[in-house]
This record gives C-alpha cells, structure tokens and sequence, in this order.
C-alpha cells in the first residue's frame, strides 16, 4: 500500500512529516476539527448575543414543565416545530416570527426541524383549553383529515408532584430562576393552575381531574408563544410592513435581533 | 498487505489468508478476525431491523392507523428509534466492521487488546439494546440523534474510549511505519465524535432517565446542529470515506487515483463541516453571522466533498468494464456517486433562498436519505460483500442475488428521493402561495398534508424494495455462512474418523 500512494521518489512532505507520527496527527487533527465549533458556539455566550430573555418572558409554571416534559417524551418535536420564520406566509399562517429571546429558559430548545403538523410556537391562546383535550384524545375530531395519532393515553395517566419538583430543581441547576420556595411551593401552584383547566373544560361539559397528564399538556400548550407577545405586539406593524415589501425571502428584519 | 485480493462473484473457495488455526502466531500476524465477524453480524441484523422501523413510520405517514393506538408505537416515538438504529446500529457497526478488518491489515499487527475490542463489541451492543428499549417508552432527551437518555449517554462515553483506547493501541503498536490515508479518516471518527457527543449530552439529571441539558434556546440549538450536522459528518461521512479508501482500490485491485487529492479532501473536509452545523437554523432566530457562517461553509464544503468523490471513481479508472460483471463495483459506483449527488445538493439547500423553500419540508428527508440510503447504505453493503468470502474463507452463496439486490436498492433509492423531492417542493410551495388579495391559497394545513398522499404511498414503496434487498443480503449471508460451516465439518470428519 505504501508504495501504491506515493507515486514520485521524493517523499511528499505530508508523509515524512506527518504520517510516520501517530501523537502529532492526532493533536492536529483535533485542533482542525475543533477551530469551527470554537468559533461558532463561544461567542453564543457573549450577553450581548447569549439567551437573554425577551422582556416580559418568564419561567415555565411547574404544570408547564410538566407538559413540557409529556410534549417531549411523546416526540411531538417530531412532527411540529416551534420557530416561525420571518416569512410574510409564514406571518399569514402562524402569527409573529420568532424571537431568540422567546427561548430563554428552554432547556432543551424545541424548535423542530420538520413540518408533518403546523408550527406550533403561537398555538397558545388560538384555541380555547377543550379544542386541545378534543384534539389530543381524537384529533380527527376537531381537524377532519388529520393524521395525527390519537394520544389517548394522556387522559388516563397522571402526574406526579414529586417528579416535578425533581425536574425544577434539576432546571434551577442549569440557570432557571426557580427559587426554593417556588420547589417548595410546587404542588400547590400544580393544583391552582389543573384546577383552573379543569374548570375551563367542565365549562365546555369535559370532566377531567387536574392531575391528569393532558391538563399539564394543554398548560404547556396554552403557554406556547404568548410570553412577550405584547411586545412583540408593539413591534408587529412596523416588521409586517417591511417584510412585506419583499415577498417569500430576504426577511427584512434580522432573526437575531430584538 | 499480504492478503491476497480477489473480486467477489467467483464461488470456488479459496485461500484468501493464512489459516491462523494451523499457524498461530505466524507471519502475517493473527489478526482477531472474530472480533471482525461479530461487528458484521450486527450490521447486516440492525441494518434490517433499523430498515424495517423507517418502513413502518413511513406506512404511518401514508395511513396514520398505523401508529396502533398504543403510546409506544407512534410516530414521535418510532422515529428516533429509526434514526437511532440507522445511524449507531446499523452505520456504527459497519464502521467497527471495516475499521477493525482493514486497520490490522494496514498496520500489519493485530488488534492491541482483545479484551477491549470484545468490551468494545459488547458494549456498543448493549447501547444499542439500550436505546431499544428506552426510546418507544418515551424515555428520551429530545436532541435530534443524541435522543438517548444521560445514563445510556454515560454508557457510550466509555464505550468510546474503550475503543480509542484500542485504536490508539494498535496504531502505536505497528509494524508499517505510516499511517495509509484510510486511518486518517478513521482517526478523525475516533476524536470528533467524543468531542461531538460529550459536548451535546451536557445535562444536570433530574431523575434517573430525565436530565436537562446545562444550554438554553438558541445557544442549545446551536450546540445541538454542531453536534447534529456533524455525526452527518464525522458519523456517517467521514469512517466511510476511510472505508472507501481502503475497500475501493481492493475490489477495483487498483491504487487510489491521487495520494494528493487525498491530503487535500481529508484535511479541508474535516476543517470545513464542523462550521456548517448552523444551517440548520437559516432564518431562526439564531444570530446572522451564525447563520451566514453556516451557509458559507456549507458552501465550500463542496469542494472537498467532490475532491473524495473524483478520487473515488477514477480510482475505477480501467477497471470500468468490470462494472457490468462485478456487483460489489457496482455498489460502490452508486455509492460515490450518490455520495457526489448529496454532497451537491447539501450545500445548495444551504442556500437561504433554497433553504427558505426546503427547510421544515420533505426534501430534507430526501436529502438525508439520498445519502444515507445511497452514500452509506451502498458502500456498506459492497463492504459487506467483499468480507463475507474473506472473513468465511469461502464464497457467496448465491452470487446472482448480489446483482438482484443492487438493483432493488437502487430502484428503491430512486422512489424514495424522487418521491420526496416531489413532496418537498409542493409542500414548500403550498405552505407560502398567497392570492391576489394577500391571503394564504392553503389556509387549511390539513389540505396540504394530503397532496402528499401518493408521494408517502410511493417513499413507502420505495422503502420497502430497499429493506428487502437488505434481507435478501441477510439469506445471502446466512446461506454463505452456513455453508463455510458444513464444509469445515466435512473437511474435518475424515480427520476424527
């Protein structure tokens, strides 16, 4: 093989210097593959350009967290993205286009790569809290034609107080301003809020109980985007009209400001 | 290298190396081939079972009943177990195969540690009967293809250093001074993927399966398409690459075209992906240096991609009229190809016009699976081929179905692209037509998802001829396998009698 590769009789540079030296190739080879990640990721945590919150952006309530956590374990990520791009369609279809600030205290982020469903970043406050309970148990029931599965098993399984706190707490380890009395106070906020859905839903003749794993789910959902959206509501005529003087592309606002 | 090379097809047994059974220890070297066959067991076993979960999600997106009402066969569950085993089962396994076959055999000494390549075989597996089991339970940390929960994530960290461990061990340990262009490739697997991996998996555990990763919003997004985009290229790019290197010019019997042309590919290549992560996020709200930073990698990363390409087939250069006679050339020709093709069409969706079309849509999936199906389903099963007879001593059963399933992967892979292609761009178009009074054509999204009916209907198809090529592989092998096994007997009852 060696002789195959070299073709001329002067050695090529690459092969005295390098080839015959394991330690050296190998400490180069992680320099090379390590300069783009470097570039690209340290400067993310910059104040300037790291996650601040969008003004008027708060943590997730525990029945929140604890949605957040069902959408995720049911791979709902999979099929629906939570990123509207700065798109007059996309404007049309879904509401104001997303802002870096919005996902301050997402961990982990959830924007989706793919569209099977809607985008689902200003779903909250779209429908009331029974559209979700009927879509979820059948969502044909409430979109004709959906190929959704059905996720029925939301209304029968329950939520447990303790996991939550562990999840809080685990999420105050990693920078979410959760206070130990908020931990603490955990449940009880878990019962006001199921409570209040439970409420919304026997208004519409669903009878649920709040510890249930769909309340947490539509919590989460109801959550979804409204955060901030005041303030972006200020900014919203001024973007609309600029991106609208360029069509599909080109959005003439940068995805990265606020 | 000593062995002797043969292209496949031929179904006379031959001699392929030295029967370490009657000469152990002799010149060539024992090397641990068994090591070599468990990994080639696991590759054809996972590449089937990894197909058949693909098959299976792409049945639901056609007729959704087919998520079986049950929270461990949706979708959102199925579909990292598909990706999962495709990707670390399946790919994994086949790049320990050619790893550990070729990597002896360049470095004429066997492997460092036979202890550690077994803990390498059996805990990789064990990572992947892990994920298994994990993921339709819904136990999963939601990062594309780092979905595995923080123990199994553990787990695959010291697996990994087993087996760098070992790599590193046998490389110090060599009797051949320099180090071939294919162990380049290898070596830059070894060291990106721990650093790709860890990186990502950064998370404080909430419980014993929940943990939440330490980044938040975008810097997590970032970190996660650093990682994603690069297990695309470090994962399924760049070992394969090694294996061409090596695999090619033994079944072409010709040396690699230019020994320059693979300085330059390695190094450019290697240095340029990692940039190229942030085009996944084109037009989020991720910062716009990140994002134009990410197209214009992406952008030169076709350079170096098509110098692999070129190097690859005109390694074939007066071997082509073998083409029509030689499945496993065949395979590798589609495979560089295809490998050329998405390499292409990758940076051109990076694109933010392009990508402003295509991203969220199913020509994502297209794009994917043009390289995965194409690229390093086909190289796979041409490696597999060509070690089949040399790990077995003995020669394809059923030769002719070599040729048979070539041509069902590469019909299957044509519906498959074409399909969502297809698919993609009416979507795309679909999702952002607008009137002439300035309203959405296709308010109702439910209406779009089912123009593409019949393109899901033909992918599924289209899936479905590539997997049972793949079994069809799987008899072939087990035919092969199992007659090596009774003529071995044969050979030995005269002896006992």
């Amino acid at each position: 093989m060696s002789n195959e590769t070299t073709g001329g009789r002067r050695e090529h540079w690459h092969r005295r210097v390098l080839e015959g030296r394991l330690g050296l190739f190998a400490i180069l080879t992680t320099v090379v593959v390590s300069v783009g990640g470097l570039a690209e990721i340290v400067p993310m945590f910059s104040a300037k350009l790291g996650p601040e919150p969008l003004r008027g952006v708060t943590p997730y309530t525990p029945l929140e967290i604890a949605g957040r956590d069902i959408y995720i374990r049911e791979g709902c990520y999979v099929c629906h993205s939570q990123m509207v791009r700065p798109m007059r369609s996309e404007l049309l279809r879904y509401g104001e286009w997303s802002r870096a600030g919005e996902y301050a205290y997402d961990h982990p982020f959830l924007l989706g790569s793919r569209r099977i469903g809607p985008d689902l970043q200003r779903v909250g406050g779209k429908y009331p809290d029974a559209w979700h309970y009927e879509h979820l148990r059948d969502p044909r029931s409430t979109s004709p034609g959906s190929i959704m599965p059905k996720y029925g098993w939301l209304l029968e399984r329950t939520i447990d107080p303790a996991d939550v706190q562990a999840s809080l707490r685990a999420l105050a380890k990693v920078g979410v301003p959760y206070s130990e009395a908020d931990i603490a106070g955990a449940p009880a906020q878990l019962a006001r809020q199921g409570d209040s859905i439970v409420r919304n839903l026997a208004a519409m003749g669903i009878r649920t109980s709040r510890d249930r794993e769909i309340v947490a789910v539509i919590a989460y959902l109801q959550r979804l985007g409204r955060d901030g959206k005041a303030t972006l509501a200020a900014q919203r005529e001024r973007d609309v009209a600029a991106v609208a003087t360029s069509p599909t592309s080109a959005p003439a606002v940068e995805g990265g400001r606020r | 290298m000593d062995d002797v090379v043969v292209a496949g097809g031929g179904r006379e047994p031959r001699t392929l190396e030295p029967p370490r059974a009657v000469r152990p220890g002799a010149s060539p070297p024992a090397y641990d081939d068994d090591v070599v066959r468990l990994f080639f067991g696991a590759s054809v076993l996972w590449g089937v079972v990894g197909m058949l979960v693909g098959v299976t999600i792409a049945l639901q997106l056609a007729w959704w009943p087919a998520n079986l009402g049950l929270p461990y066969t949706t979708f959102g569950r199925l579909r990292p177990l598909h990706t999962n085993a495709v990707i670390f089962a399946f790919t994994g396994n086949i790049c320990f195969t050619g790893i550990y076959y070729s990597l002896q055999r360049l470095l004429k000494v066997p492997m460092w540690s036979r202890t550690l390549s077994r803990l390498h075989f059996w805990g990789w597996q064990a990572v992947i009967v892990a994920a298994a089991v994990t993921l339709p339970l819904g136990l999963t940390q939601s990062k594309e293809y780092a979905e595995l929960i923080w123990p199994i994530d553990v787990l695959i960290a010291v697996v990994w250093v087993v087996f760098a461990v070992n790599f590193f061990g046998t490389i110090a340990t060599r009797k051949v001074k320099h180090l071939y262009v294919a162990i380049w490739f290898y070596m830059s697997f070894v060291i990106t993927i721990p650093i790709l991996h860890i990186v990502n998996s950064l998370a404080v555990p909430a419980t014993l399966t929940r943990s939440y990763p330490v980044f938040a919003g975008l810097t997590d997004a970032l970190v996660q398409w650093w990682y994603g985009h690069n297990a695309v290229g470090f994962f399924l790019t760049t070992p394969l690459l090694g294996l061409m290197y090596y695999f090619l010019p033994r079944a072409a019997e010709r040396p690699v075209y230019s020994y320059r042309l693979s300085i330059v590919h390695f190094w450019a290549l290697i240095f340029l992906y990692i940039w190229a992560g942030p085009h996944h996020l084109l037009y989020s709200a991720l910062p716009d240096w990140a994002q134009t930073l990410g197209m214009v990698f992406s952008l030169m990363l076709l350079a170096p991609s098509w110098g692999g390409m070129i190097n690859g087939l005109m390694t074939l250069r007066g071997a082509w009229d073998r083409l029509r006679t030689d499945a496993i050339l065949k395979f590798m020709v589609v495979a560089v190809s295809f490998y050329g093709m998405s390499t292409f069409e990758g940076p051109m969706m990076s694109i933010r016009a392009v990508n402003a079309l295509s991203h969220y849509t199913n020509w994502v999936i297209g794009h994917v699976h043009s390289g995965a199906l194409g690229w390093v389903g086909m190289i796979s099963f041409a490696m597999l081929y060509w070690l089949a007879p040399r790990l077995w001593n003995t020669s394809i059963a059923r030769p002719g179905w070599m040729t048979t399933h070539f041509w069902m992967a590469t019909i299957g892979i044509v519906l498959y692209t074409v399909s969502m292609w297809a698919a993609g761009l009416t979507e795309g178009l679909m999702w952002r037509a607008v009137d002439d009074a300035g309203q959405l054509k296709y308010p109702n999204f439910v209406e779009i998802v089912h123009q593409l009916d019949p393109f899901y209907w033909l992918r599924f198809v289209g899936g479905t001829l590539y997997l049972l090529g793949a079994v069809l592989m799987l008899v072939n092998f087990i035919l092969t396998i199992r007659a090596a096994k009774s003529r071995a007997a044969l050979a030995a009852a005269p002896a006992a009698a």
